[in-house]
């Protein structure tokens, strides 16, 4: 066995604020430029990895080590969904670790960490001391951050990240179908960087999936349910899909069920404003609360952006509500069917506590 | 929060035992704290007197009585409580919970079970209830048959076919359980698995499985979280307790880990627990099948260690939900702004490692399996596997420097050694890397994962690396040190492997690496356990060192005003939470002068390493090199050494001589009562008599020396080489096979030998002195003959049968010590007397064993004493008439033979208890009957069987013979003892040996009295065979006259039901 330090390149992740952190590539070699985040989960870097909500990010795990259990298959199956994966390929635009585990082991795995991500052109680092990193993006806030390698020369560009529409990158091209069958009920499921398990959960509750792109007008078309999904970046890149849902929610009294970006732009649709988080809420254990019960649920997040709870109007009211910081976690309509929350019901990865949503949602069709 | 509880009982878990240990300390003190802050009144049994649950102010009331369902009741009677928790007191308080529940007596008194229902215990508890309970919800179990004879057992474990698991129901850490691979084995185990339980279940093997636990809270509003997760580092078929265990998993994937998360969650639920429940699973390395192990609806060893992990206080919520708060009412005690509904996110790895002692017994076996053995526990933390696992490793204290770079160890036959594991299975590994065993062998015979072993490999490959680098005599590279530190190396392991020991000597060599590494600025960093891995800011000051990092999470202060106290590490056979006491009094001290208090410690199973308990807490090791960068760190304005037992007292001179300010007693003192040779020519020149010792380094001179003192005597090897237990030797013979046997005689390594005083009496000085002057004392006086253990031995206090002669000889002499030492702290002499005749055995520095017993019998805090004197602050001489008790406290031992297969269960010179109790009485005879019954001796009913050694012993135990014959019990007594019973009138039965097997067998006997003939207990004998029998089968032993005669003449004299149900505070 070849230790990592022997035959691998010196790498340093240099933030906006011209912190400088050292550590060793165990990825592709190249520079990179990315919003800099932190996640806290302790499993599920393939999951992660493959989330179009990374889009444009780069990741830092703050449990240090990573790669243990290796990778899983990357194959679509039958149905059309990733077997394993969150998505086809890799979103992060690199990946930020403590201690790299070069060998891995799992029933499951298919190749290493490292390996695939050399196959996928994506940089990472390890090395790094990803606790005192996160608590500068704690401090200070997200911010951009380059990867830079010895002897490699820094072909990053400059990139406001806020100001880039990363949905348009990671949706769909054209409508796909998935579990069509005549007598089942029909969800609408705007894909705005959707993760695979959102559509598993919906499939595996026998309804028939019709993703369409982020930009799709589907005001016109026929379904029993609308879904809007999570995906990447500001949601004010997102206008025409707000549009689109305006015009639904004035047309039809359809149901309406929304995760993570679904949130904000259900949200922006009923009036509402989001606005950005100085550091989001990436990890496996947000405590949220079922307004007005005491009902809590541990909950799977990631995203930068919050709804502006006081900017709802009058026939909304919040649904769940962050326990940590008290940021809005999901909301309601207070007569009509329609809901989104903030978290990821669907989990992969994370805690599955509150996958029971599908169900409620499943049920109003 | 319910309004209707006022008054709550906790039960404790009693003397420390195997499976059942200073863990229940820790969730009892919290469950305390937690009642307190609510304004309840709490009332505490237990008899260990040596917890901190048992200190002043930790409950209102404190019963030092046995957890018995019998005493229980009685308090319950005249305490009449509201509400009584049952979960944080270990096995022993939930089974005595359970009995009081199904014989009404919680219903009678109108007693509110608070948490988990006693229905959902026993749901858990009952196998059969459990696979039904479970089977409701589609949940995989090991399907195991419950039986109740010995045929039915055969006829299941060949359905299920071999091999099978075979365990007791009710029974703590796997007690009576193990594999067997055929029918003879079965036989064997299951006989003694019905000696506990009437229940005995067999099951099918899954060795090799993936062993992993969940930690589940859940409170009345149905709101649940999985506090943590633990992945064992061996497969199935080692005893959690019995493996080195690592958290959070590191080998399951999100499936893997949310698979079983949500199915912990879902039995949980069902199972109706309110409060903390730990799930423990089977896993398959090759798909997601999975079985439930077992549920423990309690706080557990596993549940104090994820506590420790996670910085999660688990027994704190756990006792807040019992009172019926929602987990979103209470808030997270590290960031103190977030609830604690949440699940925390580690950004480090924890590695928990057992500590065995089982050098210390005669006839066990080393191997370990699904019984649990070891007696205490380390925990480290590191930010890569390599560095816990190698500060565990260290910390284990058996000198073991990590991994690598150890003592060579022989083994005859690795293969083997690898397949059949023992308690020294991870150096096993280390020698097979070293030969060269590849990964994929050693997985094949240890069916341990593949990563964790790639683990150990790197550590390995550096080391390899190391070795090449000295021979090469080159300069070590900046990167290979750090690569060295990052993975746990101590310097010392360094320079051992770059050859500097062997030219610097072992001290100036790892020296010589600190100050290098210190040039290429190699140091390690400070960092928190925040619960939520820096995603809030941590309020609490729980810490560890690390070198895979880049800056301190914490800044230093540098104003000379905290205090750095050096904890007591593992517990272990003499060492356990007596010091975990001293360490937080001295604690709770140093807080109240003013001053900040640092703990080092790294036992997960103590109050010490509480955060909650110091100003900051540093969770690392007590090694030198550890110590010093901790205080380089905090550049404290003292150390305390003298409250953490051993570990903290061998370092006073080597951190003396690094200028670090050692507070109360100079390094040098310490010194000079250690040194055997400085210590005894300080005591020649004082005039003061010792028994007459030499170091020998030939057999001859051991001859020559023994010519002169006579027989017997008492012989200890050196430690270091042969790790062999030190015996008395009463003729040559005896000598010779000794010698022979543990102790390779040369220079390098004398034998000690002293002359064996017989007959004497043992008695412990305990007392605080300030500038050589002795503030406060306590004499306390052995029940049994010098020749035991004073850990072993029954202390009684005040003394009830010395010469006022023997005290005041005492006392002079001990002021003459103190004086001649210029202690300023506590300290300890033991002596012996025989006739007037006093003898100093040993003097130590430092707290003693015996310290909060003596402490709490006088109501009177030698540690705060001492700590203020160690402070520099003046302390008056407490008047003399609180010397004066009208009461008697007594010092009990518990013994866990019953969990070391084979061991010998007989008292000797070396310490073989581990745990103790302290109960009062009005007199000697109450103190006696409340601290025998504490330690699991019961009352004779039936018949006790008699063998009672040499004539002297015979005589000794005649008048207890005739008090047992006067409470009508049959006594059976095997030949000599059976003459010499008769000769004097006392009717028995005379059994042959074969024939006291079956009476044992047959339980007709319920207790057994058999002294050994002479000192040494080396010999296989069907005095041995008898004794073993008896603890195999749950029988009370007792081995020792002096302390059966005490037993005997208690309960003949007193009748329980007449004994006394004060509490502490009463006395």
């Amino acid at each position: 066995m070849t230790r990592l330090r022997d035959n691998k390149k010196q790498a340093k992740l240099v933030l906006d604020d011209g912190s400088v952190f050292n550590g060793y590539s165990f990825g592709h070699e190249c520079s990179t430029l990315g919003e800099v985040v932190f996640n806290t989960a302790m499993t599920g870097y393939p999951e992660s990895m493959t989330d179009p909500s990374y889009k444009g990010q780069i990741l830092v795990m703050t449990y240090p080590l990573i790669g243990n259990y290796g990778v899983p298959t990357c194959n679509v199956g039958t149905d059309g969904i990733s077997v394993r994966m969150e998505s086809e390929n890799i979103h992060i635009k690199a990946l930020v670790v403590a201690d790299y585990s070069d060998v891995h082991s799992h029933w499951e795995s298919e190749e290493s960490l490292s390996a695939w991500l050399k196959r996928n052109q994506i940089p990472a680092i390890t090395g790094v001391d990803t606790r005192e990193l996160t608590k500068l993006l704690r401090e200070n806030g997200s911010m951009m951050g380059r990867i830079m390698l010895e002897d490699t020369p820094d072909e990053t560009d400059e990139m406001d990240y806020g100001s880039v529409n990363f949905v348009k990158q990671v949706s769909c091209d054209s409508p796909i179908v998935y579990g069509e069958h005549i007598n089942k009920k029909k969800v609408v499921l705007v894909d705005c960087g959707v993760k695979a398990n959102i559509i598993r959960c919906l499939t595996k509750r026998n309804v028939e999936v019709v993703r369409v792109p982020w930009d799709y007008d589907f005001t016109m078309m026929d379904y029993d349910g609308l879904f809007i999904s999570n995906g990447p970046g500001n949601p004010d890149t997102c206008f025409v899909t707000v549009e689109h849902i305006r015009k639904a929610m004035q047309t039809s009294d359809k149901p309406i069920f929304g995760i993570c970006l679904g949130n904000q732009l259900l949200a922006k649709a009923a009036g509402a404003k989001v606005y950005k988080l100085k550091y989001g809420h990436r990890s496996h254990n947000q405590p949220v609360r079922l307004t007005g019960t005491n009902r809590c649920f541990i909950t799977s997040q990631n995203h930068g952006y919050a709804v502006d709870q006081k900017t709802l109007p009058d026939d909304w009211e919040p649904m769940f509500c962050n326990m940590n910081d008290g940021s809005n976690e999901g909301i309601r309509h207070k007569t009509k069917p329609w809901f989104s929350v903030q978290f990821h019901p669907e989990a992969a990865s994370g805690p599955t506590d509150t996958e029971f949503l599908f169900d409620e949602f499943i049920k109003l069709l | 929060m319910y309004n209707d509880i006022k008054k709550v009982l906790l039960l404790g878990s009693g003397a420390l035992k195997i499976g059942e240990a200073g863990e229940f300390d820790y969730s009892g003190s919290q469950a305390l704290k937690a009642l307190r802050e609510e304004g309840i009144e709490t009332v505490l049994i237990n008899p260990n007197i040596a917890t901190v649950q048992t200190s002043e102010g930790a409950a209102d009331k404190i019963y030092f009585l046995p957890v018995t369902p019998y005493f229980v009741e009685r308090v319950i009677k005249k305490e009449r409580p509201d509400g009584i928790l049952l979960a944080f007191g270990g096995q022993t308080a939930l089974n005595c919970g359970v009995t009081l529940y199904k014989n009404g007596t919680l219903e009678k008194f109108n007693i509110k079970v608070l948490g988990t229902q006693v229905q959902a215990i026993m749901d858990t508890e009952d196998r059969e209830l459990f696979v039904y309970k479970l089977d409701e919800i589609g949940v995989n179990t090991i399907k195991s048959e419950a039986v109740e004879s010995i045929e039915q057992a055969r006829l299941a474990a060949n359905r299920l076919g071999y091999p099978v698991i075979l365990r007791a129901a009710y029974a703590l850490g796997g007690l009576g359980s193990g594999f067997c691979d055929n029918e003879q084995e079965l036989d064997i185990l299951a006989e003694k698995a019905f000696a506990f339980s009437p229940q005995v279940l067999i099951e099918k093997s899954l060795r090799g499985w993936k062993e992993i636990e969940y930690e589940v809270v859940r409170d009345r509003y149905d709101n649940c979280v999985t506090v943590c997760n633990m992945e064992n580092f061996d497969p199935l078929g080692i005893h959690t307790g019995e493996s080195i265990v690592v958290a959070p998993s590191q080998t399951l994937s999100n499936r893997d880990y949310h698979k079983l998360r949500e199915i912990a969650i879902r039995i949980v639920r069902h199972v109706g627990i309110v409060g903390e429940c730990n799930v423990q699973y089977a896993y398959n390395p090759e798909s997601e099948d999975y079985r439930v192990i077992e549920v423990n609806a309690r706080l557990s060893r596993s549940s104090a260690l994820a506590s420790k992990a996670t910085g999660y206080p688990l027994a704190f919520v756990a006792a807040k939900l019992s009172l019926g708060y929602g987990l979103f009412e209470l808030k997270n005690s590290v960031t103190q702004t977030t609830p604690a509904f949440f699940e925390p996110a580690l950004d480090y790895v924890v590695c928990k490692i057992p500590r065995w002692d089982l050098s210390k017994f005669h006839g066990v076996s080393r191997e370990i399996g699904s019984a649990m053995k070891s007696v205490g526990e380390v925990m480290a933390i590191g930010r890569t596997f390599e560095e816990a696992l190698q500060k565990g490793l260290r910390m284990i204290g058996q000198g073991m420097h990590g991994f690598v770079e150890n003592k060579e160890l022989t083994i005859a036959d690795i293969d083997k050694a690898l397949r059949e594991p023992t308690d020294k299975r991870i150096f096993v590994i280390s020698k097979a890397m070293r030969v060269g065993y590849s990964v994929d062998q050693l997985h094949e015979l240890t069916k341990i994962d593949r990563w964790f072993l790639s683990k150990l490999m790197n550590i390995m490959h550096t080391s390899q690396e190391l070795h090449a680098a000295g021979c090469q005599s080159s300069a070590i590279s900046p990167h290979l040190l750090t690569q060295a530190k990052q993975q746990g190396f101590s310097d010392f392991q360094i320079a051992r492997a770059l050859g500097l020991e062997e030219t610097l000597g072992s001290e100036a060599g790892a020296l010589k690496i600190r100050t290098l590494r210190k040039q290429m600025n190699i140091r390690p960093v400070v960092k928190q356990i925040d619960t939520l891995a820096a995603e809030y800011p941590a309020k609490t000051n729980y810490l560890y060192l690390t070198y895979n990092g880049v800056a301190n999470d914490i800044q230093y202060q540098d104003d000379r005003k905290s205090v750095v106290v050096l904890g007591s590490g593992a517990y272990r056979i003499g060492s356990s939470v007596e010091f975990d006491w001293c360490g937080v009094q001295a604690l709770q001290t140093i807080r109240k002068e003013g001053y900040r208090s640092v703990m080092i410690n790294f036992n997960p199973e103590t109050v010490s390493t509480d955060y909650d308990v110091c100003d900051r807490l540093y969770f690392d090791e007590l090694t030198f090199e550890r110590v010093l960068d901790i205080i380089e760190l905090e550049n404290p304005y003292g150390v305390i050494v003298s409250t953490g037992g051993q570990i903290p007292n061998n370092l006073a001179l080597r951190l003396d001589r690094q200028q670090i300010p050692i507070l109360g007693t100079s390094a040098k003192s310490i010194d000079n009562a250690e040194d055997r040779d400085k210590f005894s020519f300080m005591l020649d020149r004082m005039r003061v008599d010792q028994p007459e010792w030499r170091a020998l380094s030939s057999i001859d001179d051991i001859h020559t020396f023994v010519a002169k003192v006579g027989f017997p005597v008492l012989v200890r090897p050196s430690y270091v080489l042969s790790g062999a237990a030190m015996n008395v030797c009463s003729n040559k013979d005896e000598l010779d096979r000794f010698l022979r046997l543990a102790a390779n005689v040369s220079k390098e390594h004398p034998v000690v030998v002293s002359r064996f005083i017989e007959q004497a009496k043992e008695i412990e000085f305990d007392a605080v002195a300030q500038n050589g002057e002795i503030v406060v004392y306590a004499i306390g006086e052995h029940v049994e003959y010098a020749g035991v253990h004073s850990g072993d031995a029954t202390i009684q206090f005040p003394p009830q049968k010395l010469y006022i002669e023997t005290i005041r000889r005492i006392k002079r002499i001990s002021r003459q010590i103190a004086h001649e030492l210029n202690i300023s702290g506590p300290f300890n002499i033991q002596y012996l007397a025989k006739d007037n005749d006093i003898k100093v055995i040993e003097c130590n520095l430092r707290a003693s064993r015996s310290f909060p017993f003596v402490c709490k019998v006088l109501k009177l805090n030698f540690i705060e004493i001492a700590t203020r004197i160690m402070l520099g602050k003046t302390v008056d001489k407490p008047s003399k008439s609180i010397f004066d008790l009208d009461y008697v406290g007594i010092k009990a031992s518990q013994f866990s033979f019953n969990r070391l297969q084979g061991a010998d269960p007989v008292l000797g010179v070396d310490m073989t208890s581990t745990g103790e109790v302290g109960c009062i009485g009005g007199d000697s005879d109450c103190a006696i009957l409340k601290a025998m019954l504490s330690v699991g001796y019961q009352i004779p009913q039936k018949g006790v069987l008699l063998s009672t050694g040499n004539i002297r012993q015979k005589t000794a135990t005649l008048d207890s013979a005739r008090l047992l014959a006067a409470k009508n019990l049959r006594l059976f007594a095997t030949q000599g003892t059976s003459k010499f019973l008769t000769d004097n009138g006392i009717d028995n039965t005379l059994v042959e040996w074969d024939d006291a097997f079956s009476l044992l067998h047959a339980h007709e006997v319920d207790m057994v009295i058999n002294i050994p003939k002479n000192l040494s207990s080396q010999e296989i004998s069907n005095g041995y065979k008898v004794r073993r029998t008896a603890v195999d089968l749950n029988i009370p032993l007792l081995t020792n006259a002096r302390l059966a005669e005490a037993f005997i003449s208690a309960f003949s004299k007193v009748n329980i039901d007449e004994l006394s149900i004060k509490c502490w505070q009463e006395y």
